[in-house]
């Protein structure tokens, strides 16, 4: 054992001693008063938890630029250009919206097809956009009334305010510019993705 | 009705079965009534059943067992890699192949690239039709 574990080489590198290190003084431990309330139950304390959330590992195949297709939801079978991961895990992408009519919107990495089509995406700068911005927007409480109160709400919801509107061009319009330098990818894009007969998925690739 | 294609040391054929498969190998010698000496140049040489292996008309001239740099130059004599891609079942499988690995977007463009063509197609048909019934 000892010669299997190289302890003479150890010995011999040290000067025929075993390198030691010098025990650290003892500290005096602090004098404790035994406690004044002893609880007439055991009651048992919760298990320590170091976990931390983090985004969901994106898969490999998925990287900045590369046309994604959406398998569910109202926008399923349409191709469209994957922006990055926020911080929640989602997937940010866009259509973009002029090509297919898909806005600047969230997307679970789940539901979606991952190609091996890459756009190129350094025009686009998507620092501003977060989980917060696509949060719904929380309303100011109102008092209960009728008639008047309702027709007042519906008129409210329905349009897009307008700064969202102005992010989406300004998102789109580097990308645009990016895929109609590649012949048929703008009519690709604005394609939907279904199968045909003879097509197995699991013998496509792509 | 009788047989063409035989096995014979040179007989090069295809490996339908196994981890060498679509593999083209040289039949370099026979064991017994079932198992062949197979040899390629990117294969170490091994034992294959013959119900593993699919005869090509390719034959080339070697003798029982030749070591790997006169296997590899018998092969490049006789241009078998050539001869195989250029002979209908060889285009087969590299279509077979190429078709396979295509991706979304290729698939995409060959459709329009289908659709042009029959419109072309379409448009010639009906030009000749007009000459026939005027």
């Amino acid at each position: 054992m000892y010669h299997k574990r190289g302890l003479w080489a150890i010995k011999a590198k040290n000067g025929g001693t075993f390198p030691k290190h010098e025990k650290k003084a003892a500290e005096a431990a602090p004098a404790e008063k035994p406690p004044k309330f002893y609880p007439a139950d055991d009651v048992k304390k919760p298990l320590v938890n170091k976990r931390k959330a983090r985004p969901t590992k994106l898969r490999a195949s998925i990287t900045p630029g590369t046309v994604l297709i959406i398998l569910a939801g109202r926008f399923k079978g349409k191709r469209v250009v994957f922006l990055k991961q926020l911080t929640s895990g989602l997937l940010l992408v866009t259509g973009p919206f002029k090509i297919n009519g898909v806005p600047l919107r969230r997307v679970n990495q789940s539901y979606v097809i991952a190609t091996s089509t890459k756009v190129d995406i350094s025009g686009v700068n998507v620092e501003k956009f977060d989980d917060k911005y696509f949060g719904k927007k929380v309303e100011k409480k109102k008092k209960k009334g009728e008639g008047e109160f309702f027709e007042a709400e519906k008129e409210e919801k329905n349009t897009l305010p307008q700064d969202k509107k102005d992010d989406q061009k300004t998102v789109d319009a580097a990308l645009i510019a990016s895929i109609e330098a590649v012949p048929d990818l703008k009519s690709y894009l604005g394609a939907r993705f279904s199968l045909k007969a003879g097509m197995k998925p699991h013998e496509l690739v792509f | 009705m009788p047989f063409k294609r035989y096995v014979e040391i040179g007989r090069v054929a295809l490996v339908n079965y196994g981890k060498d498969y679509g593999k083209l190998v040289v039949i370099v010698d026979v064991i017994d009534q079932n198992r062949a000496l197979v040899d390629a140049p990117d294969m170490v040489r091994g034992q294959m059943n013959f119900k593993r292996l699919t005869l090509t008309d390719i034959k080339i001239d070697i003798k029982r067992v030749p070591n790997k740099k006169t296997l590899v130059a018998a092969l490049e004599a006789a241009d078998v890699k050539n001869k195989w891609e250029s002979s209908s079942w060889g285009r087969k499988l590299i279509v077979q192949k190429k078709r396979a690995s295509l991706k979304d977007f290729d698939r995409f463009k060959i459709m329009l690239a289908k659709i042009k063509k029959a419109g072309v197609v379409r448009q010639e048909l009906s030009k000749l039709k007009k000459e026939t019934t005027c």
